[in-house]
């Protein structure tokens, strides 16, 4: 079969889903099976099948696994959100068709993406300079202690990190690309250790930095973890020096624990990271209460869940017994309610579409394009790592969608983005030399 | 660059391992602990969901249903509210608390919520639970409840041959409706069944067992004849009868019917503390009765030390036996407990299990489960029983319990009037009165104990409240 066939084949299981899904809302809000349900399935498949047909124009040899796993992603995320709250799902569904247009624009404009390159200083600049806008005065605005996004009411919230990871992967691409002989063979050893030259090895310095300012800014440890292990990643690609990991993961985590036990609002996210439980951190503002109520959610999904639309979110009295489901929480309702398997397959589907990153990655036959792939892969599962290690307790949680599952506009729209920049490399690297 | 590609690939898939590994430890591993977790309100919101089934009375009263609250849960009104209050108690599920019956009854109230719905959870209809029908008595607990009046004080009832709890009525009570029950009724001690938790001085009622130790050791019989003179010294101290009247050489018989104390604590030291004891733990004392109500609102019936504070091991040497014998040095019983003596000797020496749960019935009024009276321990030879009965009528005959007589009914009982006086009421007295009727085929045991009174006897307040309950009673199924 061919690589577009298999595409749309791969589509049908995506608008299965996404009916099934509405039909269990459905039946479990009114005990009845609406039609709905099939309108929502045949709009999605529509919508699937519109961007289908473009790759197919666009981009025939790319690889054809990578839209259905991101189809079958979205639409098991805007069904879990429409469980949660319909107005969203509808909001979700808009800013999905809105990604879409953007995921059809960075192919028309990007046709040849090694043109970025030209821009990498502004690209660098404007992600790094964007990332300050939480902080900002008026448009910043919090959530559970980090400053993660701008919000211009009425009009829209955006995340600056969602679209800043981007940019950082296109400019360390490119700038590894040019550095890499250097950062290898310039570097001197010392006790058996190489260690690469200062002046090439300057602006991965400086992400460092700027991981340890986000952290102690923005107080965002997901997304400094999420950066600064993307770089590391693209940092190994490139140079394959594991000391240069080793000295990069040693002087992260020095960073991570002076701030850790030095800066009082990162200690105090560290200790409701290590003792949710604690019934006086449990009942504290801003306190382990998100935390620990996701451990309790998971607990009460089990092996198998308790079924869809069965999870408890809100109190009798109105108030929240999970905050943030449909985004930061939205994992720990997919376990609570399709328990381990449920929540593991969801992992797998993740991991798949990283697999087809990296394919892509081993496929590329030139640097700039590999490391392209290899970042964007990379910072993708990274963003997945640190979510759902925050909900269950593997890193401190910080308030990083869950890609094309979470309520979220800016994350909907970067990464189709980021899909879009992938089925570029991917079809570059399977045309015929 | 292959080969770093293929590496962190695997580094990925590790992380990844990572976050199923501890997505398992919440799920799997360490979930019951984090389902049991008192910060964890999911137990009690599923709690909400569950419609609870009824709880009635032996005719069919409800005493207990579920009314819809906000969507999808539950919520308990009582339509009796204080008249069964503690009996039935409360459950408020939205704070996890719950007492009585809706506490002990709690399995069968949300009937089996088997492991498969889970799995099928969104198609299986929410779960609803079993009825619950006591065997408690409406017409005879709102004569206990009129009997009493405002005193405080408690009311039980049971059926010797079964065990079954026909009443169990105790003031101060409390409306069991609304959010905080118990809040306000005034009194702070409220929420406390005096029938299984109260600690009264059992006083004279208590020479009931002291007869059957008596009795059923054979040392003596109900004419063994003994010297009633008083006072006599006890353990070291003088003991008196009521009035210090020196009543000379009498009978067992009318040592009980006229509660003389000092042929009773003779008894008591001669059957010795190691048979006491003995007698004793056969009537329950010294334990929680097995009665199917949550054991922490059940107390247990034995003497405390007033030098510790705390309960005389049993069979201790310190215990002074003779006081012990008349309901005294420091023995503190529950009501319940004096009712289930007065059922043991009724029932042929016999004590049966006392239960409030009759049957079960669920949705589909299928009878799902029903309590067999069941035999807790045989006290006495049946001959003691006979003995004793003839002794306890006695006294409702001719003796200190004459003012319970009800013509056309052999009842058999035994006063009550403990001493305890404080510098205010000089008088005070804690009265008692335990019977059984009819006293040929015992149809009723009952323990009623009034907290306080200002000189008033077992006789003059504690009796008066048996007979009204004994009317209703005995007046049914005739």
């Amino acid at each position: 079969m061919r690589a577009r066939n298999r595409e749309l084949v791969g589509l049908v299981p995506a608008s299965l889903l996404v009916t099934a899904g509405f039909a269990g809302v459905f039946i479990q809000r009114q005990n009845a099976l609406s039609n709905i349900s099939l309108t929502y399935g045949a709009l999605f498949l529509g919508l699937c099948i519109a961007a289908h047909v473009f790759i197919r124009i666009t981009l025939p040899r790319a690889d054809p696994y990578m839209f259905p796993l991101v189809a079958v992603l979205a639409s098991f995320g805007l069904v879990m959100i429409y469980r949660i709250n319909p107005t969203l799902a509808r909001q979700q569904a808009q800013w999905f068709v809105l990604g879409l247009i953007l995921f059809a624009g960075t192919i028309l404009l990007f046709r040849d993406y090694r043109k970025l390159e030209q821009y990498r200083y502004i690209i660098v600049i404007v992600s790094l300079g964007i990332l300050i806008l939480p902080r900002l005065p008026g448009i910043g605005y919090a959530a559970n202690g980090a400053y993660l996004g701008v919000r211009i009411p009425g009009v829209f919230v955006f995340q600056p990190a969602e679209v800043s990871k981007i940019g950082l992967v296109i400019f360390l691409a490119s700038y590894l690309r040019d550095t890499r002989q250097v950062l290898v063979q310039g570097g001197r050893r010392f006790l058996g250790i190489t260690l690469p030259p200062l002046k090439q090895f300057g602006p991965v310095v400086i992400i460092w930095g700027l991981a340890m300012a986000i952290l102690v800014v923005l107080s965002d440890t997901g997304t400094s973890i999420m950066f600064y292990g993307g770089l590391l990643a693209m940092l190994y690609v490139a140079t394959n020096r594991v000391s240069f990991v080793v000295i990069g993961l040693i002087a992260a985590g020095i960073g991570f624990y002076y701030l850790g036990t030095h800066i009082p609002h990162i200690h105090a996210r560290v200790e409701t990271w290590l003792h949710p439980l604690n019934p006086t951190l449990y009942h504290a503002p801003l306190g382990s209460y998100q935390v620990a109520n996701a451990m309790f959610a998971q607990a009460a999904g089990g092996l198998f869940g308790q079924g869809f639309g069965r999870a408890a979110l809100t109190l009798p009295s109105g108030g929240s017994l999970l905050p943030a489901p449909q985004t930061d929480m939205i994992y720990a309702v997919i376990t609570d309610e399709l328990g381990l398997f449920g929540a593991v397959a969801v992992l797998l589907t993740y991991l798949l579409f990283v697999a087809r990153g990296f394919k892509t990655a081993m496929l590329a036959r030139d640097s700039f394009s590999k490391l392209l792939a290899v970042g964007l892969s990379a910072m993708f599962a990274l963003q997945v790592f640190v979510i759902v290690g925050g909900v269950t307790r593997v890193i401190p949680l910080t308030g990083v969608t869950l890609p094309f599952i979470s309520y979220g506009g800016s994350s909907i729209v970067a990464n189709l983005v980021l899909v879009a920049l992938l089925l570029l490399v991917s079809d570059r690297a399977r045309r015929p030399a | 660059m292959s080969g770093p590609i293929v590496r962190l690939f695997g580094v990925i898939v590790l992380l990844f391992a990572l976050l199923v590994f501890f997505t398992s430890r919440w799920t799997v591993f360490e979930a019951s602990s984090l389902n049991d977790n008192p910060l964890n309100v999911r137990t009690l919101l599923d709690e909400l969901q569950i419609k609870r089934g009824q709880i009635l009375a032996a005719d069919g009263t409800v005493l207990a249903k579920s009314v819809p609250a906000s969507e999808n849960t539950w919520s308990r009104t009582y339509p009796n509210g204080p008249l069964f209050a503690h009996a039935v108690g409360y459950s408020i599920a939205a704070k996890g608390e719950a007492s009585g019956l809706e506490q002990s009854a709690a399995p069968q109230l949300r009937g089996v919520q088997t492991g498969l719905s889970s799995i099928f959870g969104q198609l299986s209809p929410r779960p609803v639970g079993d009825d619950v029908y006591t065997t408690l008595d409406t017409k005879a607990q709102r004569a206990a409840q009129l009997a009493l009046g405002g005193e405080a004080g408690s009311v039980v009832a049971m059926d010797p041959s079964t065990g079954a709890i026909k009443v169990m009525y105790a003031n101060p009570t409390f409306d069991n409706n609304g959010p905080d029950p118990g809040q306000n009724c005034g009194a702070k001690d409220c929420l406390v069944n005096r029938v299984t938790q109260g600690q009264y001085a059992p006083g004279s009622t208590f020479k009931i067992v002291t007869a059957v130790a008596g009795i059923d050791s054979g040392l003596y019989t109900e004419n063994s004849v003994i010297n009633g003179n008083s006072p006599i010294t006890v353990s070291g101290v003088p003991l008196n009868n009521d009035g210090d009247q020196s009543w000379g050489p009498q009978t067992l018989t009318t040592a009980m019917t006229y509660s003389i104390n000092t042929i009773f604590a003779q008894v008591a030291e001669h059957v010795g503390r190691a048979t006491m004891t003995e007698y004793m733990k056969r009537f329950g004392f010294y334990s929680k009765p097995p009665l199917d109500y949550p054991s922490d609102q059940i107390a247990v019936s034995q003497p405390w030390s007033s030098v510790t504070g705390k309960p005389f091991p049993p069979g201790s040497p310190d215990e002074d036996i003779g006081r012990i014998g008349i309901g005294e040095g420091g023995l503190l019983v529950t009501p319940l407990q004096m009712a289930m003596v007065a059922s043991a000797v009724a029932d042929n020496g016999t004590l049966m299990t006392p239960h409030l749960i009759s049957h079960v019935v669920n949705q589909d009024g299928q009878t799902v489960s029903t309590t067999n009276p069941s035999v807790e321990s045989q006290v006495m030879k049946p001959s003691t029983a006979q003995a004793v009965t003839r002794m306890m009528e006695k006294v409702v005959e001719e003796g200190t319990g004459i003012t319970v007589q009800i013509p056309g009914v052999t009842i058999a009982g035994k006063t009550g009037t403990p001493q305890i006086p404080t510098p205010a009421e000089p008088q005070r007295t804690q009265p008692a009165f335990v019977a059984f009727a009819p006293a040929d085929h015992p149809k009723v045991a009952i323990a009623v104990m009034i907290d306080q009174s200002d000189g008033g006897y077992g006789a003059t307040v504690a009796a008066p409240v048996a007979k009204a309950v004994l009317r209703v009673l005995l007046s049914e199924g005739q």
